[in-house]
C-alpha cells in the first residue's frame, strides 16, 4: 500500500497533455533518435509548444494515421524510436491493421499514446469515444498496454518505454486527472499498486476509474465494508500474481474501466480469475453501447462508471 | 554500361528461372504479379542498389520495400540468385516452417528489409525509411514496388503527399501497371485513369517506361537521381505473367494453380529459359 496516496481527491495541476509533452521534449533532446510524430492534433496534446525546441524530431503527418503508423514504423526499422500521438479510436480502430502488421507482426519499435480515451472525449461524441482501444491492442501479441492514471504515472511510463523495445501503448486522458501518486512513485510493466487496503472486497481500476474506486472504497466504508483498491494499470502483461493473491483474500472483486467490459481490464482480470482462482465478479464498464457527446461527469452517470456504481457492485457480491 | 546492361539482363532471365521453378515446385502461386516485376528487380539488384549480402542489415545500404506482398516470390528468386541465401531455399517456398512465405516477413528472410503484404502498408513504411535518412542526413536510397491494383489502398496516397511534402528525393516509388488485379482488369475495377498525370499531380517527378525493358527502367532510376527536391516515380508499364508468353495472354493469371496445359506451358518456359542462359554462358 502506499502511504503517500493523495487521500483528496484533488485534481492536478499539470494536465496529462502537458506531462505528455513536457516528458517528450525531454526525452527528445537526450536522444536524437525519439521522432515524435502527430496527425494534426498537436494543439490538441500541446506539443505545438515544444515544437519550436526539437526540430526535425517533432513531425506532424497530417490527418493520416493509416501513413502515419507506416511512417512510424519506417523510422523504427532505421534505428529511430517514434512516438506517436493521436486520439485513441484513430490510434486503434482506424489505423489497426497498420499498427497489427507493420508494427507487431513486423516486430517493431512504436510508442504509441492514444488519448482522448472513453468518456473523456467528452463533446466530440460517438465517433472519438473509444471504448475499445485497449482491447484491441491487447490482441496483438507481445503489445504491451498501459492506462495511465496521473501525470505522475504518465511521465514516468513514458520514460521508461523510450528505453524498452517493441509495442507500446499507452491510453490516457487529455486534460487534468485526479491525483493519485506523489512524484517520485515508480511502476512496473506488469504489476498493479495497491492503493488502499479492506478485507471484504478487492476493487480493480485504472485510469479515471482509480479515483471512483477509491470514493467507492469511502462510500463502502460508511457502510462497514472495507475495500481494497488496486490501480491496475499495466493491463497488459496484466499482474495475475496480484489478482489472485487479492481475490484469495478477500473472496469478491469488481473492476472498473472507463472502457467496453469486453476485451479491457474487465476481460483481463475475468480472464485470470476464471483460469486460476474463480471468484465472484462484477464488472463496472461500458455494455453494448456506443459513445455520445457530454460532459466526464455526466457520461459518467450515463455509462454507470460513477463511484455510487462501484458500490452498488459491490453490495451484490457483499451485501450491506 | 553495355557491361551492366548485360550483367543485369543475366540477372534477369535467372530470377524470371528461378521464379518459375520455385512456383512450380510448390504447385500453385502468384505467378502473374511475381513475373511482372522481374526486370525491375534485377536492374535494383543487378545495377542500382548499394547492399551487403554478407551483412544484409548494413546500415549504409539501399533499402527496398516490396509494398506489393504477393510478388514475393520473384523478390526471393533475386536475393537468392545475389547470395542472401542458397538457391535450394527457394524450393521451400511456402512449405510448413518456411523462411520464405508467400508475402515477405523481414523476420524470417535475409535481405528482406520489410514485411509486407497488407496493401498499401509497404509504401508507408518506405516513405518512413526515407524520412528517417533525410532527417540524419544520409543519401540512403528507398525503393519500393507498388502494384497498380495495391494502388486502390487509400493510405498510398497518403503516403505519396507525405513523400512529397517532405521533398523525399531519395525516394522512387515503382508502380507495376501490370493492368489487372485479383478480380480482373484495373480498368474495369477501379480504373486507374492515368496514373503518371495522378503521380505528377501529386508533386512527384514521374517517368514513364516499357516496364519489360532492362534499359529503360535503369535509366529511369538513374534520371531519377538528378532529383533533389521531389520523390520519383517511375511507372512500369508491364504485363501480367511478363515474360512467359503464354502466361502473358492467359485471363485469369493473378494467382494459378496449373491445370496440364498450364503445366506443359510453364515446363516449356521453364525449358527455354535454361536452354537460353546455357547460350548466354557457351556464347
Amino acid at each position: 500500500m502506499i502511504e503517500s496516496a493523495a487521500a483528496f481527491y484533488e485534481v492536478e495541476e499539470v494536465e496529462m497533455r502537458q506531462a505528455y509533452a513536457s516528458t517528450l521534449l525531454e526525452l527528445a533532446k537526450q536522444n536524437p533518435n525519439i521522432i515524435a510524430l502527430e496527425a494534426d492534433l498537436m494543439s490538441s496534446i500541446s506539443t505545438n509548444k515544444i515544437q519550436g525546441q526539437i526540430p526535425g524530431q517533432l513531425i506532424n503527418c497530417g490527418i493520416m494515421e493509416a501513413n502515419m503508423m507506416g511512417v512510424a514504423a519506417g523510422l523504427a526499422l532505421t534505428g529511430k524510436i517514434p512516438f506517436l500521438h493521436t486520439f485513441a479510436q484513430f490510434a486503434t480502430r482506424r489505423a489497426f491493421d497498420q499498427l497489427f502488421v507493420s508494427g507487431g507482426y513486423a516486430r517493431l519499435n512504436l510508442k504509441i499514446l492514444g488519448s482522448d480515451s472513453g468518456v473523456t472525449a467528452e463533446h466530440n461524441g460517438g465517433t472519438h469515444m473509444a471504448f475499445e482501444d485497449m482491447g484491441l491492442v491487447r490482441l496483438i501479441p507481445n503489445a504491451v498496454v498501459y492506462e495511465a492514471s496521473d501525470s505522475t504515472m504518465l511521465s514516468y511510463l513514458l520514460r521508461k518505454i523510450s528505453s524498452e523495445y517493441g509495442v507500446h501503448y499507452i491510453r490516457t486522458m487529455r486534460k487534468a486527472a485526479v491525483k493519485i501518486y506523489n512524484s517520485g512513485e515508480t511502476f512496473e510493466e506488469g504489476k498493479g499498486k495497491i492503493l488502499r487496503e479492506g478485507g471484504d472486497v478487492t476493487i480493480i481500476a485504472s485510469g479515471i476509474m482509480v479515483a471512483e474506486a477509491l470514493k467507492a472504497a469511502d462510500i463502502l466504508r460508511n457502510h462497514g465494508v472495507r475495500a481494497t483498491v488496486a490501480d491496475m494499470y499495466s493491463i497488459k502483461p496484466i499482474d495475475e500474481e496480484l489478482i489472485i493473491k487479492l481475490a484469495r483474500k478477500t473472496g469478491a472483486v469488481v473492476t472498473a474501466e472507463n472502457h467496453n467490459v469486453i476485451g479491457g481490464l474487465g476481460s483481463a482480470v475475468a480472464e485470470v480469475l476464471s483460469e486460476h482462482c474463480p471468484t465472484p465478479l462484477r464488472r463496472i464498464g461500458v455494455r453494448e453501447q456506443f459513445g455520445q457527446v457530454g460532459k466526464t461527469e455526466y457520461l459518467k452517470e450515463v455509462y454507470n462508471l460513477a463511484a455510487k456504481n462501484i458500490a452498488e457492485a459491490v453490495r451484490e457480491l457483499k451485501p450491506y | 554500361m553495355s557491361q551492366t546492361i548485360t550483367e543485369m539482363e543475366l540477372l534477369r532471365d535467372k530470377i524470371r528461372l528461378k521464379t518459375l521453378k520455385e512456383l512450380h515446385h510448390l504447385g500453385f502461386g502468384h505467378y502473374g504479379g511475381s513475373l511482372s516485376i522481374v526486370e525491375t528487380l534485377a536492374v535494383l539488384y543487378g545495377g542500382v542498389m548499394k547492399i551487403d549480402r554478407a551483412n544484409p542489415k548494413w546500415e549504409e545500404r539501399d533499402y527496398f520495400i516490396l509494398s506489393k506482398g504477393h510478388g514475393g516470390p520473384a523478390y526471393y528468386a533475386a536475393l537468392a540468385m545475389k547470395g542472401f541465401f542458397a538457391e535450394e531455399v527457394l524450393y521451400t517456398l511456402n512449405q510448413n516452417g518456411t523462411s520464405l512465405p508467400s508475402h515477405p516477413d523481414r523476420n524470417l528472410t535475409p535481405g528482406v528489409d520489410m514485411t509486407t503484404g497488407s496493401l498499401g502498408q509497404g509504401i508507408s513504411v518506405a516513405v518512413g525509411v526515407a524520412l528517417s535518412h533525410k532527417l540524419s542526413g544520409k543519401s540512403n536510397s528507398t525503393y519500393c514496388i507498388v502494384g497498380d491494383g495495391e494502388l486502390n489502398e487509400g493510405q498510398c496516397w497518403e503516403a505519396f503527399q507525405f513523400a512529397a511534402h517532405h521533398k523525399l528525393n531519395h525516394l522512387s516509388v515503382l508502380v507495376d501497371d501490370n493492368k489487372k488485379q485479383l478480380d480482373g482488369l484495373t480498368k474495369d475495377i477501379i480504373d486507374p485513369i492515368d496514373f503518371a498525370e495522378k503521380f505528377n499531380a501529386f508533386g512527384f517527378y514521374t517517368l514513364k517506361v516499357d516496364g519489360s525493358s532492362i534499359p529503360e527502367i535503369y535509366d529511369a532510376i538513374k534520371l531519377g537521381k538528378s532529383q533533389i527536391e521531389k520523390p520519383v516515380a517511375i511507372i512500369l508499364d508491364t504485363i501480367k505473367g511478363q515474360g512467359v508468353p503464354y502466361l502473358e495472354t492467359k485471363a485469369d493469371n493473378h494467382h494459378i494453380r496449373p491445370n496440364a496445359k498450364d503445366e506443359a506451358a510453364i515446363l516449356e518456359a521453364i525449358a527455354e529459359l535454361e536452354r537460353s542462359m546455357e547460350r548466354r554462358i557457351t556464347g
